[in-house]
């Protein structure tokens, strides 16, 4: 391109100014990304969930139970082919801080219903024959340097006592975004030895002949047991973890509503910058121009600097939020799906480039606009 | 037939509901290879003629033809090619690019043209010769004194081998020595080149340099 160093020069030209915009770009899509991280971690439940499954639980509140009697009436309602259940356990492991999810699982139904969690079958049998088994996510054994065979102590916070389990699986996660961070018992282990809740799970996940079915079941499934003692809400595990978003608050709209002014900012710093500059090249531009270079010519020279400006500091700022995740997940668990997915690099490039070109277009125009004989004239 | 006709040429400047006629009926003819000075006192309208003999802008009235061309009838685009291939323009302020050297400044007319990348390196070379800075093709503006400045926007007005070079003021910002150089290498450029060359001074050492004088009064072309 033999315009290239033309524009390239200009870059340099002033390079505190340059390397400041640059800065700009690079600190708005860091935030960008990390915000994109968070979305993405926050929303991680929606992305991970079945199309084709269910989760029912208590009308009242996820902490109320369901009897375990319900799994037999829940086979029977017509398009549910699956039943499992798991009850949150609660526990900790040494220290408060270092939390993680603890499942009592149903050792029947379970790995079948979730096949996106991979476990080697010999350690699923170990698991299977042993009431005081657990299994790990390969993340959260990595964390607590945990192998198979050793015995894991968890202090009961809802369950009272010590309980100690003995490790017999590590399971992996088929796609990136699944969680390998939890931690697996077994509830009729669990059920046997407590006082408190028994034969109660704390929710129900059903596979679906069909996901067109979903309404249709899941209203069954809630009309089935309305005016009984623990009434039922079911939805889509999607949904079911969007409503666990939300209690956090509107993520989405919080993280929108920052963007949005972080980019409308760097727009106006931009596009200030921009017109300072080509107004510092007022007669260059004429000389251009009376050499013969055209008014396109011009309009797309100072729209590419600037959207070069937009490249690199979008590109900094994006590598500087994927170098952030690339240690995984900051808070020990929480948002285990910590990540900045191809997909937002592409976006946060793509809305760099956007901001570049709408910054530049009015300097760019009025340079392109410049008279020559009045710009000559300016001292 | 002459290189440049201008016949009745015209123009007004709008100031509020002033009209300010900066040049008017003005007819001129040159010849190619001619080297002619415009002089005159500040707002005769000297820096005018050049802009509508240059094609910077548009007359109010009259005509301008170059080599049969008639510019004052062309569309804003149209001039700007015809100006990337017809006219060199050199400044008295050189209005080089300070980012850019020597060699890429003298590049830039050629940027236009489909010459190959080697074509433009030898032709650059060939204009930085003439005015002779071969030697400091790689310099920046900053890194040269005025007169190589000025010869670096010579060399920039000729590489691309124009029908006519239009001067404003070169040795106005120069001192008696460099000035010299300049003139003489303007002088070169017609004798030894056949260029076409037309320059607006103040300077009377300039424009002794010229075949013929023209003055330049009131906007009017007058004899001395």
């Amino acid at each position: 391109m033999k315009y290239r160093h033309l524009i390239l020069r200009n870059l340099v030209r002033k390079k505190t100014r340059t390397a400041l915009t640059i800065g700009s770009f690079a600190v708005a899509l860091f935030l960008f990304g990390l915000l994109n991280v968070l979305h993405d971690a926050f929303a991680q439940g929606m992305e991970v969930a079945g199309a084709d499954r269910l989760v029912v639980v208590n009308r009242v509140s996820i902490i109320q139970p369901l009897p375990f009697s319900y799994r037999d009436r829940l086979l029977r309602v017509p398009g549910v082919t699956h039943v499992t259940f798991a009850n949150w356990f609660g526990g900790v492991y040494q220290d408060e801080k270092n939390f993680f999810a603890q499942f009592a699982i149903d050792r029947e139904g379970y790995r079948q219903m979730f096949p996106e969690y991979l476990i080697d079958d010999g350690q699923w049998r170990a698991f299977l024959g042993d009431k005081e088994a657990a299994i790990a996510g390969e993340a959260l054994a990595e964390k607590f340097k945990w192998k198979i065979g050793d015995r894991i102590p968890i202090r009961g916070t809802i369950y009272q006592g010590t309980w100690e389990f003995n490790l017999r699986g590590i399971y992996r996660g088929q796609r990136a975004q699944d969680d390998v961070n939890q931690f697996w018992l077994r509830w009729d282990y669990l059920d046997e030895r407590t006082q408190i809740g028994k034969s109660r799970v704390g929710w129900y996940t059903l596979r679906i002949a069909s996901p067109d079915d979903a309404t249709r079941v899941a209203k069954a499934i809630d009309d089935g047991f309305a005016n009984s003692p623990y009434e039922t809400k079911t939805d889509t595990e999607k949904a079911f973890a969007a409503s666990f978003v939300k209690q956090m608050g509107n993520i989405q709209l919080l993280m929108l509503t920052v963007g949005s002014v972080v980019f409308f900012t760097l727009l106006l710093v931009t596009g200030n910058t921009m017109a300072i500059a080509v107004r510092e090249r007022t007669r260059e531009l004429a000389v251009l121009k009376a050499v013969g270079f055209t008014d396109t010519f011009v309009l797309v020279m100072v729209i590419a600097e600037t959207m070069i400006v937009a490249a690199l500091g979008g590109g900094l700022g994006l590598g500087l939020a994927k170098l952030l995740t690339l240690r995984g997940d900051p808070t020990g668990g929480l948002l285990p799906y910590f990540q900045l997915g191809a997909d937002a690099v592409a976006l946060g490039l793509a809305l760099a480039l956007a901001v570049g070109l709408i910054a530049g277009f009015l300097p760019a125009l009025a340079a392109a606009r410049l008279r020559v004989v009045e710009a000559l004239r300016r001292v | 037939m002459s290189l440049i006709e201008v016949r009745n040429l015209g123009k007004i400047y709008q100031r509020g509901s002033e009209e300010i006629h900066v040049l008017r009926d003005l007819n001129l003819d040159v010849d190619a290879g001619e080297f002619v000075a415009f002089m005159g006192p500040s707002g005769s309208g000297k820096t005018t003629l050049l802009n509508l003999l240059g094609g910077l802008d548009l007359p109010s009235e009259g005509r301008i033809t170059v080599a049969g061309d008639e510019i004052t009838r062309m569309s804003g685009s149209r001039l700007t090619a015809w100006r990337a291939r017809h006219v060199g323009f050199v400044f008295q302020m050189y209005n080089l690019i300070p980012v850019l050297t020597a060699f890429q400044n003298v590049e830039l007319p050629l940027l236009l043209t489909s010459l190959s990348k080697s074509e433009r390196r030898r032709h650059v070379e060939a204009a930085l010769t003439i005015v002779g800075l071969e030697e400091r093709m790689h310099h920046y503006p900053r890194q040269l004194s005025g007169g190589q400045e000025q010869r670096v926007g010579i060399a920039r007005a000729i590489v691309a081998d124009p029908t006519f070079l239009l001067c404003d003021e070169p040795t106005g910002d120069l001192d008696r020595k460099s000035a010299d150089e300049v003139l003489e290498l303007l002088d070169q450029l017609v004798r030894e080149y056949g260029k076409t060359v037309l320059i607006i001074t103040h300077d009377p050492l300039a424009a002794q340099r010229a075949a013929s004088v023209r003055h330049l009064e009131k906007g009017a072309l007058v004899e001395e």
